[in-house]
C-alpha cells in the first residue's frame, strides 16, 4: 500500500511523515511522529482523550485523517509548557490533584486551554459544558473544575 | 482445644457441621486437620478461605499461631477491584 | 519475618498534608508512558479475531490464507496453548481455575460470547493485521444462547458447559446447570424473625452489567528472546500476578518473564486479569519479533469483563419501634462465560452495616453467554446494597422514621457479630451517619420534583503480599522501590510521605518508583483498597529498619553504645546527654560515609499484611426529576467516609469523588444493551453513557478518621467504599422526589418516564 507524504507544523516545528490513507491524525502523531502524549481512548470521537488544536480549532484527532493535516498547524500537550515552565493549567492540575491516573489529562488540558483562550472568565457551568466532550473516569471532575477556574483566575491576573 | 466455627456458607462441604474443637497450633495445621476430616472442604480451604482468630482476620497466613483457647472462624477470602 | 505494626497516635508533620505528587509533571506534559506508548524497533502489531456469535461450537479454524499474506509473521489459535485441567491452581497466592483462564484468553471447543477471542495474528502494520484477520476462515455451529440470569438458571436453558454441576448443593445434582455455585449464609432464625415483625417489605431488583470504563484500553508489548526469556510491558493492576498467569498458560518459568508495569490509565478491577498478554508473548515467540497489542474501545467492551448484571430479592421485617427482626436476600449474579462472579462477597456485605440476629442470604453464581465478569471496585457490593438500602429506606418511610435515625437504630458497631463469621472490630459506621446528619446538605431545602436520598456502604478492604525496598543514596536522598501499582497517583506520594515522616526528613528527599517484577519479591494486585494500607505498612517497616541501621552505623562512627543514639528529625542525636555526648549526624552526612564504613544502608520489607480495617460510608444525594423527559439530574452530592487516616487528603477526596461518580453513572445511565442475537449493541462511549462533566455537580467530601488499630498510621483502605452507596441513594432520592420506587437499573430517562406514566395511569 503506497503511503502519503504529509508536511505540517507540530508545536511550532516543521515536520514530515508518511501515512496510509486510512490512518488518522492521532495515529500519525503517535506512531509516525512518536508524540505519544495524545491518547486514544475510544477511536470514535466520544472521549476527548485525543484532543489537539488544528489551526486554532479544538479537534478530536481520531476523527481527522492524517492526510488532512497537510499544511496545517497542530498543537499537542507536548507543546503546552515553555521549556521548563509549565502552563498555569498544568501547574494548577498538579496543585489541585485534578488528575489521578492521568490518561485523560492531556486531552482535558488542551480542551481547557482552548476554552480559556476564547473565554478567559468562564462560569463553572461553562467549564463543565465545554469539557463535556472529555471523559474522566477517576476524578468525578470536581478537582478538574477547581483547577481550571483557578488557572483562569491566575491567567486573568485576579 | 481451639474452638473452630465455620461460616454458614461452608455447611455443604462439612455435612452441616459448623462448630468443632481441634487441637491445632497454627492455621496450616487447622487446614490439614479439617481437610482430613472433610475432603470436600479441602479444595475450598486452599482456594479461598480466610480465618478470623479472636476476631482478627488473616488471609494467606498459614503460620499464624492459634492459641489453646482461641476462637477461630473460617470465612471466605476477600478480593477486591 | 517482619511483624505487623500497630497504630500509635503521634504528632505528624507530613502525613495528613498535601504535597505535590512526584509523577505529576510527567502526566501533565504527556511525558508519562502508558501501555500503548511503548514501542520497540522491529515490532509487529498484534490483532485478535473475535467471535461474532454469542454461543457456537468451533468446527474448524483455517489460518492458512492469513499466514500467506505478505507482512503476516505469526498466527496463534487454541492449538498453540496447552490444555489446562479443571482445577484450582496456585498462581502466586491466588487460586485460579486455569481451564477457564486459557479458554477466556482463546476459545477452545466453543465460543461463549460475542467478542470471544479465537485467533490472533502479528503483522508488520495494523492494516495488514486487520486484513489477515479477515482471511481466517472459521466454521461455526451456532448454538442457542442465554444471556439473562433468571433464564439461565431455569432447567432446560442452553448450557455453556455440559460438565458444570452446581457446587454447594447437597446431594450433588445429577444434571449439569448454568448455576456454577450456590452459597448460603445464615444466622439465627429468619422465619421466627419475620413472625415477630410488625411490617415486612419485600422487593425484587434487576441490574445490568456495567463496565469499569477505564479510559485507557488494555495495551501490552511483548518481546520474546530466542533464549526463552520474555519481556512484557503492560498496563496492569498487578504485574506479578500477570507474570504468574502468563507463565502458567505459556508453561514458562516465572523467572523467565520480566514484566514492567506501564503507567495505567484506570483499572478499577478490570485490569486484574490477562487478556492479550500471553497472546502477545506467544506471537513474539513464533515471529521472533516484539509484538504490540492494543485493544480498541469496541474490543474492551466486547472482550473484557464488566461487573455482573443481577437479579436480587430482598425482604426485611421490622417492629413498629424500628428494630429489624429479620433480613433475607437472594442474589443471582451473572458470571459471564465462566464461573466466578463476586456473588460471595456481595452476599457477605449485603447486610453487614446492621446488627441483625436473623439473617439469610442465598447467592447463585450463574454462567451466561456474556464476557467473563471482572472485578469492579467493591465487586458485587453496589448491586447487593442497591437492593438492601432501597428496602431499608422503604421500611424507614413506612414506619415514619428519618432514614438516618432508622439506620442508627440498627447500626453495626464495634463488637457487632457479622452473619458471615467474625465480630467487627473498631469501625466508623455510626460516625459517618452522624456526620451526614450534621452536614448542612442534610437539612437544605428542596424544591418541586426534587428529592433527597441517603444510603450507606461497607467494604472489607484487604492487605496481602507486599514487598518494598528503601535505599539510602550517597547524597542522603532515598529511593523507595514499590511493588504495588500506583493506579491513581496518590499512592507513590503517600508511601513517600510515610517514609519521610518516619525518618523526619523532607518529603522531596524520598523518590518513589514502582519496580518491575525483577526488582522485588511478589506483590499482590492493587485492588481491594489495599495499597496505602499494605504497601504503607511495608514502607514503614522498611523505614524503621533503615533507622535501626543508621543508629548502628552512627554508634560505630561516633564510637558510642547503640542505646546512646536516638533518631530524631532526620538526624542521629544523643539519646541522653548523661549517657554519651556526640556531634549529631544528618542523613546526608551518614550517607556520604556509608560506603567507607560498611556499605550502603538500606531497608526492605516482605510481608503479607494482615489486619486491614473495614470501611464504611454514608452518601447524601439530591436529585431533580424532569417529568417531561424522565431525566434525573444530580443537584448535590455529599460523600462521608471513614478512611482510618487520610495520608494525603487530596487523593483520599479524589477516591471518594471518583467512586461516587462511577456509582452515579451506574445508577443513571450505564448498561450493556444486547440484541436478541446475543450481540452487544453499544460497545462504545457514545451509547454506553458514562457521566460527563456537565452531568455532575461538585461532590463534597467529609473524611472521618477512626484509626485502624492494625496500621501504624491508622490507615483503612478507601478506594472501594465510595462506589457502593450511590445507586441506592439515588433510587431513594427519586422516591423522595416523585414517589416512584425504581427497582430496575439504570434509572435512565426512558425507564423513569415509563414509570411515571405507569404510575399516572394507575392513579387516573
Amino acid at each position: 500500500m503506497a503511503r502519503n507524504h504529509v508536511s505540517a507544523t507540530v508545536n511550532g516545528d516543521q515536520v514530515e511523515f508518511l501515512c496510509e490513507t486510512g490512518q488518522t491524525l492521532l495515529e500519525a502523531l503517535r506512531d509516525e511522529l512518536r508524540l505519544t502524549g495524545t491518547k486514544e481512548g475510544c477511536g470514535t470521537g466520544d472521549c476527548g482523550a485525543c484532543s489537539v488544536i488544528v489551526d486554532g480549532r479544538l479537534v478530536c484527532s481520531c476523527l481527522m485523517l492524517a492526510v488532512e493535516a497537510e499544511g496545517k498547524s497542530i498543537e499537542t500537550v507536548e507543546g503546552m509548557a515553555t521549556g521548563e515552565t509549565l502552563h498555569p493549567l498544568q501547574r494548577k492540575f498538579i496543585e489541585h490533584a485534578a488528575l489521578q491516573c492521568g490518561i485523560c489529562t492531556p486531552g482535558i488540558l488542551i480542551a481547557a486551554r482552548s476554552l480559556l483562550e476564547r473565554n478567559p472568565d468562564p462560569t463553572e457551568s461553562e467549564v463543565r459544558y465545554w469539557l463535556a466532550g472529555n471523559l474522566c473516569r477517576c476524578t468525578g471532575y470536581h478537582k478538574i473544575i477547581d483547577a481550571v477556574l483557578d488557572a483562569a483566575r491566575e491567567m486573568r491576573g485576579d | 482445644m481451639a474452638r473452630i466455627a465455620l461460616s454458614s456458607a461452608l455447611a455443604p462441604y462439612t455435612d452441616g457441621v459448623l462448630e468443632l474443637e481441634l487441637e491445632v497450633a497454627n492455621v496450616r495445621q487447622l487446614f490439614q486437620a479439617l481437610g482430613e476430616r472433610y475432603p470436600e472442604l479441602r479444595q475450598h480451604l486452599e482456594a479461598g478461605i480466610a480465618v478470623a482468630i479472636d476476631n482478627e482476620i488473616y488471609q494467606d497466613a498459614l503460620l499464624q499461631p492459634i492459641a489453646r483457647d482461641s476462637e477461630v472462624i473460617l470465612i471466605s477470602k476477600i478480593a477486591g477491584g | 519475618m517482619s511483624t505487623m505494626l500497630k497504630y500509635e497516635k503521634k504528632e505528624l508533620k507530613i502525613v495528613g498534608t498535601r504535597p505535590l505528587r512526584p509523577d505529576g509533571v510527567d502526566k501533565v506534559t504527556g511525558r508519562a508512558r502508558f501501555g500503548a506508548d511503548y514501542n520497540l524497533p522491529g515490532q509487529l502489531i498484534g490483532k485478535v479475531l473475535r467471535s461474532p456469535h454469542a454461543h457456537a461450537r468451533i468446527v474448524s479454524i483455517d489460518t492458512s490464507a492469513a499466514l500467506a499474506l505478505p507482512g503476516v509473521k505469526a498466527v496463534v489459535t487454541r492449538d498453540d496453548f496447552a490444555e489446562m485441567p479443571d482445577e484450582m491452581a496456585a498462581v502466586g497466592e491466588l487460586m485460579i481455575n486455569f481451564r477457564d483462564v486459557t479458554r477466556n484468553m482463546m476459545a477452545r471447543e466453543k465460543v461463549l460470547y460475542d467478542g470471544h477471542p479465537l485467533a490472533a495474528v502479528a503483522a508488520t502494520s495494523e492494516s495488514v493485521a486487520r486484513a489477515a484477520l479477515a482471511l481466517i476462515k472459521v466454521e461455526y455451529e451456532v448454538l442457542p444462547h442465554v444471556i439473562d440470569v433468571v433464564e439461565a438458571m431455569k432447567p432446560g436453558a442452553p448450557l455453556l458447559n455440559e460438565n458444570q454441576y452446581t457446587q454447594g448443593v447437597k446431594p450433588k445434582p445429577d444434571r449439569p446447570s448454568n448455576v456454577a455455585k450456590r452459597l448460603e449464609y445464615g444466622r439465627g432464625d429468619v422465619a421466627a424473625g419475620f413472625k415477630e415483625a410488625d411490617v415486612i417489605v419485600e422487593r425484587e431488583f434487576n441490574t445490568k452489567p456495567v463496565h469499569q470504563g477505564y479510559i485507557e484500553p488494555q495495551a501490552c508489548l511483548a518481546s520474546y528472546s530466542a533464549d526463552g526469556q520474555a519481556e512484557l510491558w503492560t498496563s496492569t493492576q498487578g504485574h506479578f500476578v500477570f507474570r504468574a498467569q502468563c507463565a502458567k498458560v505459556l508453561q514458562m518459568d516465572v523467572s523467565k518473564i520480566r514484566v514492567t508495569p506501564t503507567e495505567i490509565g484506570g483499572g478499577f478491577g478490570g485490569k486484574n486479569n490477562i487478556y492479550n498478554e500471553a497472546l502477545a508473548i506467544a506471537l513474539s515467540r513464533k515471529s521472533n519479533r516484539p509484538v504490540k497489542m492494543v485493544m480498541t474501545r469496541e474490543e474492551v467492551f466486547r472482550g473484557t469483563g464488566p461487573t455482573p448484571g443481577a437479579n436480587v430479592k430482598v425482604k426485611i421485617g421490622c417492629t413498629r419501634d424500628g428494630k429489624i427482626t429479620a433480613a433475607e436476600a437472594e442474589l443471582n449474579f451473572q458470571a459471564g462465560a465462566f464461573p466466578g462472579s463476586p456473588v460471595n462477597q456481595a452476599s457477605m456485605c449485603a447486610f453487614t452495616r446492621y446488627d441483625l440476629a436473623n439473617v439469610r442470604v442465598v447467592g447463585n453464581d450463574v454462567t451466561v453467554n456474556r464476557p467473563k465478569v471482572a472485578a469492579y471496585r467493591a465487586p458485587g457490593a453496589p448491586i447487593a446494597v442497591f437492593g438492601v438500602e432501597s428496602v431499608i429506606d422503604e421500611m424507614a418511610k413506612k414506619l415514619g422514621f428519618d432514614p438516618i435515625e432508622f439506620r442508627l437504630k440498627n447500626a453495626a458497631r464495634e463488637g457487632t457479630q457479622t452473619y458471615y463469621g467474625p465480630k467487627l472490630g473498631p469501625i466508623g459506621y455510626v460516625q459517618t451517619l452522624e456526620a451526614a446528619r450534621a452536614h448542612p446538605h442534610y437539612s437544605a431545602p428542596l424544591g418541586p420534583n426534587q428529592g433527597r436520598g441517603i444510603a450507606t456502604g461497607f467494604w472489607f478492604n484487604i492487605g496481602n503480599e507486599t514487598t518494598c525496598s528503601l535505599n539510602l543514596q550517597e547524597d542522603g536522598s532515598l529511593t523507595l522501590v514499590l511493588g504495588t501499582i500506583d493506579v491513581a497517583g496518590g499512592s507513590r506520594a503517600s508511601m513517600a510521605m510515610m517514609v519521610a515522616e518516619e525518618l523526619g526528613i523532607e518529603f522531596e528527599r524520598v523518590r518513589p518508583i514502582v519496580g518491575d517484577t525483577s526488582t522485588l519479591g511478589f506483590n499482590f494486585l492493587t485492588a481491594g483498597s489495599r495499597s496505602t494500607f499494605a504497601s504503607g505498612m511495608a514502607c514503614v517497616i522498611a523505614a524503621r529498619q533503615v533507622i535501626e541501621k543508621l543508629r548502628q552505623r552512627v554508634a560505630k562512627i561516633r564510637e558510642v553504645p547503640l542505646e546512646a543514639v536516638a533518631w530524631k528529625d532526620g538526624h542521629a542525636r544523643p539519646a541522653d546527654a548523661k549517657v554519651a555526648q556526640f556531634a549529631p549526624m544528618s542523613l546526608a552526612e551518614i550517607a556520604r560515609m556509608a560506603g567507607k564504613t560498611g556499605g550502603t544502608i538500606a531497608g526492605h520489607a516482605e510481608i503479607n499484611a494482615q489486619g486491614a480495617g473495614p470501611g464504611f460510608g454514608t452518601h447524601i444525594v439530591d436529585v431533580e426529576v424532569d417529568r417531561q423527559t424522565g431525566s434525573v439530574k444530580i443537584l448535590r452530592y455529599t460523600v462521608v467516609q471513614d478512611v482510618g487516616k487520610a495520608i494525603h487528603p487530596a487523593y483520599v477526596e479524589g477516591q471518594m469523588q471518583g467512586g461516587a461518580a462511577q456509582g452515579i453513572g451506574w445508577a443513571l445511565n450505564e448498561e450493556y444493551v444486547y440484541g436478541d442475537d446475543g450481540v452487544l449493541q453499544n460497545p462504545g462511549f457514545l451509547d454506553y453513557r458514562v457521566p460527563v462533566a456537565s452531568d455532575l455537580p461538585r461532590i463534597d467530601t467529609v473524611i472521618v478518621e477512626v484509626p485502624n488499630p492494625n496500621h501504624p498510621y491508622g490507615v483503612r483502605g478507601c478506594g472501594e467504599v465510595p462506589i457502593i452507596a450511590p445507586m441506592a441513594a439515588i433510587a431513594n432520592a427519586i422516591e423522595n422526589a416523585v414517589g416512584l420506587r425504581l427497582c430496575e437499573q439504570p434509572f435512565s430517562p426512558p425507564r423513569v418516564l415509563k414509570a411515571l406514566d405507569d404510575a399516572a395511569a394507575a392513579k387516573g
